[in-house]
């Protein structure tokens, strides 16, 4: 019995670590996954910003974003990280330490030539890179970091 | 005689514009384009070039650096790379295009500590300038350029990553480099000649 409440406790004690600590939760998804994410239709601009926790001008970035999304209510933003797959752990701490307010997916496939074409042609593979789609479907894709103002300016060309 | 100097001296202007008009359009070298030589200086204190290597039929020109998480998961396989294929003629040639205000990690210095605790057996060169990078057309590091030597020319034959799962080499199933090189060892053609990779961007010199 003792053994049995203890381990709840430290059940829910983990719970509340993985889970209670951060969010949103991290999503880890293939590409196909991600695929359908962007075919999805939507009233609003998408972004999905590509970065990863280790890449600093992403980093430096990530603010920016998410003062313009929680500024403009027709702008929808994503961040997918690049991150190992095999340690989502970092990712999760970095939401948390850094308290990123929106949602976050861990794109989990390193056979990378298969897919980048798909995202753009123009994109090279560095990041950080951002895929914009607009309620039509038109994709817009801009590689390299991006300060609030320029990222302002993309969005009202979208628009 | 002087009209028709007039015109050829025209006309190769013009030639030359183009040319470089398309370079910039397509951003850098593609596969079977003259790749530039270069003479940068090396973490042995020497300086490298193509030229200075006579008996070489081509080189692995990797644009890689200290920081990258995906060079440092490669820094192993580009020591076998290179200990495979110098033997046969196409030594690697390691260059770090990374601007050291923007990225100390990738300074000189921190460029020779790297190269002697993994002991490069390639070159580790430096284009503190950046000009070769820009040339060539890099993105990312790691990329490789993959060039064989014809007559004086050095031309591109493969442009992208060394293979399609960075996490475990044990786990590749596309080995684009080694494929690259089998083809142009054995005079066949590339079948996969440009790859991409996520890979980590330049770090430009802020102007």
């Amino acid at each position: 019995m003792l053994l049995i409440s203890r381990a709840l406790i430290l059940l829910s004690f983990l719970f509340t670590g993985v889970f209670g600590t951060y969010s949103p939760p991290l999503e880890v998804i293939s590409f196909d996954t991600f695929e359908q994410m962007t075919q999805k239709s939507s009233d609003k601009i998408k972004i999905y910003n590509f970065w990863a926790t280790w890449c600093a001008p992403c980093v430096k970035e990530m603010p920016a974003f998410e003062k313009v999304n929680s500024e403009d209510t027709s702008v929808e933003l994503l961040f997918i990280s690049l991150d190992d797959g095999r340690r989502p752990e970092r990712v999760t701490a970095f939401i948390e330490k850094r308290g990123v307010k929106s949602p976050v997916f861990l794109l989990d496939d390193v056979d990378f030539n298969s897919w980048i074409n798909k995202v753009s042609e123009k994109w090279s593979g560095a990041i950080p890179a951002t895929l914009f789609v607009k309620p039509n479907g038109e994709r817009i894709f801009h590689e390299g970091d991006l300060d609030e103002s320029e990222l302002k300016d993309i969005i009202s060309q979208l628009k | 005689m002087k009209k028709i100097l007039q015109k050829t001296l025209f006309f190769t202007v013009i030639i030359m514009l183009l040319t470089n008009l398309g370079a910039f359009a397509q951003g850098g070298f593609q596969v079977g384009d003259k790749a530039m030589d270069f003479d940068l200086k090396t973490v042995e204190g020497t300086t490298v070039s193509m030229a200075n290597h006579p008996d070489a039929k081509g080189f692995l020109v990797i644009f890689s650096c200290n920081t990258c998480p995906y060079v440092v998961a490669y820094e192993d396989r580009m020591i076998e790379l290179h200990n495979t294929y110098a033997p046969k003629g196409f030594p690697v040639i390691a260059i770090n295009p990374n601007d050291a205000k923007r990225s100390p990690g990738d300074s000189f210095d921190n460029m020779k500590k790297r190269a002697k605790s993994k002991n490069f057996p390639f070159a580790y060169a430096y284009d503190e300038t950046q000009e070769i990078t820009k040339a060539y057309g890099a993105t990312n590091t790691p990329q490789v350029y993959l060039v064989k030597k014809e007559g004086n020319d050095f031309i591109v034959k493969y442009i992208g990553a060394i293979d399609n799962n960075y996490q475990d080499a044990s786990a590749v199933t596309k080995k684009y480099v080694e494929d690259a090189m089998e083809a142009v060892l054995t005079g066949g053609s590339v079948e996969e000649e440009r790859t991409k990779a996520i890979g980590c961007t330049i770090k430009w010199r802020k102007s």
